[in-house]
């Protein structure tokens, strides 16, 4: 129980994937406009993260480690990424259309999500992720790694709902020239991260 | 000839990837606390893209175009894999320092950008100098941001402390967003007062003024005229 809570006040709050890590910009600024897209996005990224946990971490421990060839981690995380991605839109498309109208066209974007890779990279850092969530490397199992992808998501899904209501208001207000677009973008997302810098204080 | 420049002059300013193009946003965000990181981080991307563009450019008539995607990914994750372990033998600080960003590189827009627009379509030698120079403008931005943001948050450049005055917020999360937005804009009113200034310069060649003459001074020939 107490793990349950350090992973979801770490993944979401002090290790938040947008504004303290800096993964996921792209569609951090890409799909932020207005919030029902922004709402999409996150679930698609979120659900794609928990799925990438399942799979590589698994194989990471279980194949490559007693193998000896983790040195390929990039090139099998990567294709097992873009694997998912492929099953999942097709599985959209077949069983249930109403969701791949609305979240089929995030998916394609979501492969070169480095929030993504960047999950897959973390939960097999065990030394990192266990500092992480309190726990000692050695108890570091495949529930705990599931979870992290699940609430880090979740981190990026919460971060990136806020940005679209921020962007929303922005949108309706008089901005310089050169700072319309993406500098101003960056400028609010400033204001989330300072919002965000209270949870490292702690 | 003139290609070269063009491509090099592309590459570095008017389509800088970082101030332009604005890809590879994550590792600019992240490395540029300070500018060692900066340099470091540009070179290791430098790689990648001249080794990826020349291989891409090589295998363009070779990879079927349905599945080019996915293997310019293949081949992108392979050079990432190999300065991994290159990176890992050789020079375990800066390995240390990029941390989760050096794996991240095959998920850097700016390297898939050029393979599918620029080296999918040109010969070689142009592919590598596109890769060469797309690498120096991602170091330069890089840097840049680096040396400015660890002026104002650390008082020091290079690693070399100058004064004691520190302002934290450009050393946190949220001074990289600040910075990020400040450099665009900057790059951006730079960009417009050259267009304005060329524009001029224009006009008083075509009123057969001399180069730097003014606004005024071509309103009044063009009265003259009339």
């Amino acid at each position: 129980m107490a793990e349950l809570i350090m992973i979801i006040v770490s993944a979401v709050f002090i290790k938040n994937f947008v504004v303290v890590q800096f993964l996921g910009i792209c569609p951090f600024l890409g799909v932020s406009k207005d919030f029902r897209s922004a709402l999409g996005m996150g679930l698609a990224v979120t659900f794609v993260m928990t799925l990438t946990c399942l799979i590589t971490y698994p194989i990471y421990t279980y194949i490559l480690v007693p193998l000896k060839i983790e040195f390929i981690e990039i090139i099998v995380f990567i294709f097992i990424i873009a694997s998912i991605v492929q099953m999942i839109e097709m599985a959209l498309k077949r069983f249930s259309p109403t969701l791949y109208n609305a979240m089929g066209i995030y998916l394609p974007l979501i492969t070169t999500n480095c929030a993504v890779l960047g999950v897959a990279e973390l939960v097999i850092d065990t030394v990192q992720i266990a500092d992480l969530i309190g726990i000692t490397a050695a108890q570091m199992n495949m529930g705990f790694a599931v979870l992290y992808g699940l609430f880090a998501g979740l981190g990026f899904t919460f971060v990136i709902v806020i940005m679209s209501g921020l962007r929303e208001k922005i949108a309706r207000t008089p901005v310089s020239k050169h700072l319309k677009g993406f500098p101003i973008s960056m400028i609010t997302a400033c204001f989330i991260a300072m919002a965000f810098y209270v949870f490292m204080l702690i | 000839m003139k290609n070269i420049k063009k491509i090099a002059l592309d590459g570095v300013v008017t389509s800088n990837p970082v101030l332009k193009l604005v890809l590879g946003t994550c590792p600019t965000l992240a490395l540029t606390t300070l500018a060692m990181n900066g340099i470091g981080m540009g070179l290791a991307v430098t790689f990648v893209l001249i080794c990826s563009n020349v291989l891409v450019s090589l295998l363009r008539k070779v990879i079927p175009s349905q599945v080019r995607i996915p293997a310019f990914i293949l081949i992108i994750a392979t050079f990432v894999t190999i300065l991994r372990l290159l990176l890992d033998k050789l020079l375990p600080d800066l390995y240390a320092s990029l941390g989760l960003y050096l794996p991240l590189i095959v998920v850097n827009c700016i390297i898939l950008a050029r393979a599918e627009g620029f080296a999918s379509k040109n010969p070689i030698l142009y592919s590598a100098l596109d890769g060469l120079f797309m690498g120096i403008g991602f170091t330069f931005a890089l840097t840049l941001m680096g040396a400015f943001r660890e002026l104002l948050g650390a008082g020091a450049i290079f690693g070399v402390i100058l004064w004691d005055f520190k302002i934290e917020f450009f050393s946190s999360s949220a001074g990289a967003f600040f910075t990020f937005g400040l450099f665009i804009a900057v790059f951006s009113l730079m960009e417009s007062l050259i267009a304005k200034k060329k524009k001029i310069n224009d006009y008083a060649k075509l009123c057969k003024l001399k180069e730097s003459a003014s606004v005024e001074e071509i309103n009044a020939k063009l009265k003259g005229d009339k």
